[in-house]
């Protein structure tokens, strides 16, 4: 009854709360990789949920030009910008390159590889890339705009720059989570946590899953 | 589950710096007092303007004092113009539904007491918490900023209904640069949930400590959860419905505004738009807006009743699972705002089922409050006060939704007060009475001291009985044809129930004063009240296993390991008639979840 004591559970081994620094310190004081590398489940589903809010916010904007679309005659079509296709090419070369960075980043962390110019090589040509793609929808921008096609020309024309918009806004936040990535991977002691770089992935290839909707939207309906 | 250990030590210095530790802190405590402070100032500028409301709707040729100072065009004289009347009800719905329903009760109470009750020494995501209290006051700013721009704040409701709140000024005072900074604000006012909901989902999965399974999570913290949950969705769809309304103010498209439409006598140069575009975006958050307000209050409430009623409630899994189907139906009922927007009435139909089905998980979490408080010997206190408040309201409000789901029924009393009594009573006031039972539950551990409980009795009957008094009656207004919306009711067939909206007014400036009794209780107990017990209300959850107020990581270096479900009382043979959520105690209930 009342009076028995449970023995407390066992505790399981297993890194520290000191060890992967917890919450508050977001960075491993140790610098110690090996020991934090799988230390955040929490941003694994961090990361989830984000990506579950931009798809409805994408779904919120595609009903939005289905409604749009349907519910008036004034639609015009016109024909997507060409170099459309090669930035979807570089977009997809970038998450190859954010895929052999994170593999040589793990390596180092791991302690099989000696030296980290390896992944910082191709952080750096992921970084590359995702600015070429920016630049490439700029691009776009300026060829539709020599058309004559500016943002309230058209419902059409409306909704193509607001989707390569938000999706550009979303790939430079990709961005900026990889020139914290690299900075943080190329300090004198590294700070990188790996499950940092593991959701700055999931991001930025969510970016490509997102880009490709897109373009088979924009290129079905406009 | 997160691999904590039970042993571990957290060495983490708390932050000393004045800026650090109270304006731009990390502390999901800070960050919880925060948004309840945002909420309190805010729920005094909402009490204010709806003063203002009601003494013009009753004496219309009255010179309020002082609020000639709001807007010389707007109130000159001190009596409102019939737009900034609008305008003023516009800020009251968006200051309140945003800024006091969505902010105290969810991420007030929420980034105080979730981490705490789950076992966890903060959210995983600091950063990302301390973003989202700042951006949802810089919402906040920019939302009051309205009021301070040459035309004033919008007049297009709350609700923003296109093509009024998309065409700019020709439509109305307000509704140019007044109405892109609504816009802008509850764009901001998004980003803010989003970030937020994003640390509550996350906490509540992964960092929950040892034997903290999810049936033992309290029922506030599931509240919480489900809270995210919607508010993730929700949210995500009027950002963009936001910036689609931008767009049409300020670059020229077409997403919301009609072709041939003549306002003022001018034709309007967009073409094409769809108004109905907007209902649907705006109420497909709208709707789940409503339980992102009601069903933290639900779990503070059910925490605040099992505490106060010595016993568990019938079946605290059901509770559970109701509010997980309100969550998902409330998605499916978005419709029934529209029934007068000319949709197929087989569209309404299809709207009115899931509408009074979700009626049922809401009645079954009404009967087990009930059920479970019969026979209970309930301590009286103001929170538990409140907490019976809640149910009574919740109630009210309740059976008149089941009215208003019926489309030929809706079609009448849509326009007119009964909906606003409707709303008010189940959304509105229901949700105040759960943030009240909060405050006057966790006052103490937030503050180390207890609040006065004659002052609490004193603000709860006159709120009581003066809510009653205020909405009541607009049910009565509405059958008998009085329309919303407008700003007097003198010279038309409205004027024989000028004595109720009379009554009205008088009955909300007195329970408006009675909140001001709240807020001298609340100040004064923060400084001078009595020194609070670690568990003054012999609650079993894990905030009352910590010193109030806690220290700076919770749980002062120890993560807890949970062995029983939160809601242990009157458990046979314990040394007391309960048993704490951490107390290795073994006990023999039946009861008790795993």
């Amino acid at each position: 009854m009342a009076t028995t004591v449970h023995e407390p559970p066992e505790i399981r081994s297993g890194p520290t709360l000191s060890d992967d620094g917890g919450p508050r310190n977001l960075t491993p004081t140790t610098g110690n990789l090996p020991a934090v590398e799988d230390s955040s489940p929490a941003s694994r589903t961090g990361i989830w949920v984000a990506l579950a809010a931009i798809t409805m916010t994408f779904a919120a904007f595609t009903s939005a030009m289905v409604v749009r679309q349907g519910s008036s005659t004034d639609w015009q079509h016109f024909t997507l910008p060409r170099v459309l296709y090669l930035d979807t090419l570089i977009l997809l070369a970038s998450s190859g390159a954010l895929e052999v960075a994170r593999r040589r980043v793990a390596a180092y962390a791991r302690g099989l590889a000696s030296g980290r110019s390896g992944g910082l090589v191709w952080l750096w040509i992921t970084l590359g890339l995702g600015l070429l793609f920016i630049a490439g929808q700029y691009t776009a921008w300026l060829q539709l705009k020599a058309q004559g096609w500016y943002l309230a020309t058209n419902p059409s024309s409306s909704f193509f720059y607001l989707f390569t918009a938000m999706h550009g806004l979303h790939v430079f936040g990709g961005l900026v989570g990889l020139t914290l990535v690299i900075w943080r991977f190329s300090r004198p002691v590294s700070t990188l946590r790996l499950s940092t770089l593991s959701t700055v992935s999931y991001y930025w290839h969510f970016m490509d899953v997102l880009w490709i909707y897109l373009l088979l939207l924009l290129w079905a309906r406009i | 589950m997160h691999d904590m250990s039970g042993q571990a030590v957290h060495h983490h210095a708390p932050p000393t710096g004045f800026v650090r530790k109270y304006i731009f802190s990390l502390d999901h405590k800070v960050i919880g007092e925060q948004y309840y402070t945002l909420a309190l100032v805010a729920v005094y500028i909402g009490l204010v303007l709806s003063w203002i409301m009601r003494i013009h709707l009753a004496w219309p040729n009255y010179a309020i004092p002082g609020v000639r100072f709001l807007s010389k065009t707007g109130a000159p004289g001190g009596i409102l113009t019939p737009e900034y009347y609008l305008q003023l009800m516009t800020m009251h719905g968006t200051i309140m539904v945003f800024f006091v329903l969505t902010t105290a009760p969810f991420a007030g109470f929420g980034n105080y007491f979730l981490p705490i009750q789950v076992g966890a020494e903060d959210m995983p995501f600091p950063r990302i918490n301390m973003s989202s209290f700042w951006v949802t006051f810089v919402a906040f700013i920019v939302a009051v900023s309205a009021f301070f721009v040459p035309q004033g704040p919008p007049l297009s409701g709350w609700t923003a209904y296109a093509p009024l709140s998309a065409l700019g000024q020709i439509a109305g005072p307000g509704q140019g640069t007044g109405q892109v900074l609504w816009a802008v604000s509850i764009a901001i006012f998004c980003v803010g949930q989003l970030l937020g909901s994003l640390n509550f989902i996350s906490t509540t999965l992964d960092m929950r400590c040892q034997g903290m399974s999810l049936m033992r999570l309290p029922l506030s913290v599931w509240a919480w959860f489900i809270t995210a949950c919607i508010g993730l969705t929700a949210f995500a769809v009027l950002m963009p419905a936001c910036i689609l309304l931008i767009l049409d103010h300020v670059a020229g498209t077409s997403f919301f505004i009609p072709s041939g439409l003549v306002v003022n006598d001018q034709l309007q140069t967009h073409s094409g738009g769809s108004t109905l575009l907007w209902q649907h975006l705006f109420w497909f958050f709208g709707h789940p807006e409503v339980y992102v307000a009601i069903v933290p209050a639900m779990g503070v409430v059910s925490h605040v009743l099992i505490t106060n009623m010595r016993r568990p409630l019938l079946s605290a899994r059901v509770v559970i699972y109701s509010m997980v189907s309100i969550a998902f139906l409330s998605y499916m009922v978005y419709g029934h705002h529209m029934f007068v927007s000319g949709m197929n009435p087989f569209s309404s139909i299809v709207f009115s089922f899931p509408t009074l089905a979700i009626t049922i998980p809401a009645t079954i979490i009404v009967l087990i409050w009930i059920g479970s408080l019969y026979g209970a010997k309930l301590r009286i206190n103001t929170a538990s006060l409140f907490a019976l408040g809640f149910v009574s309201m919740f109630v009210s409000g309740g059976i008149s939704g089941f009215f208003l789901a019926q489309p030929s029924l809706d079609i009448m009393l849509h326009a007119t007060y009964f909906v606003v009594g409707h709303f008010h009573l189940v959304m509105a006031v229901a949700a105040l009475f759960g943030i009240f039972a909060g405050t006057y539950f966790w006052f103490s551990k937030v503050t180390g001291r207890m609040m006065n409980e004659t002052l609490g009795k004193i603000h709860f009957w006159f709120t009581f009985v003066g809510a009653y008094c205020i909405f009541m009656p607009f049910h009565y207004l509405g059958m008998a044809g009085n329309v919303r919306r407008y700003q007097a009711f003198v010279d038309d067939f409205m004027a024989p129930l000028m004595p109720v909206h009379k009554f009205i007014t008088i009955a909300a400036l007195i329970t408006g004063a009675a909140q001001i009794v709240f807020l001298y209780n609340l100040i004064h107990s923060r400084f001078w009240g009595k020194p609070a017990p670690q568990n003054p209300w012999e609650g079993t959850s894990l905030e009352w296993s910590i010193p109030s107020p806690p220290p700076f990581d919770n749980f002062g270096g120890k993560i807890p390991v949970v062995y029983h479900d939160p809601y242990q009382y009157g458990v046979e043979g314990a040394a007391h008639d309960y048993v704490m959520q951490d107390s290795p105690e073994e006990i023999n209930s039946a009861h008790d979840e795993k």
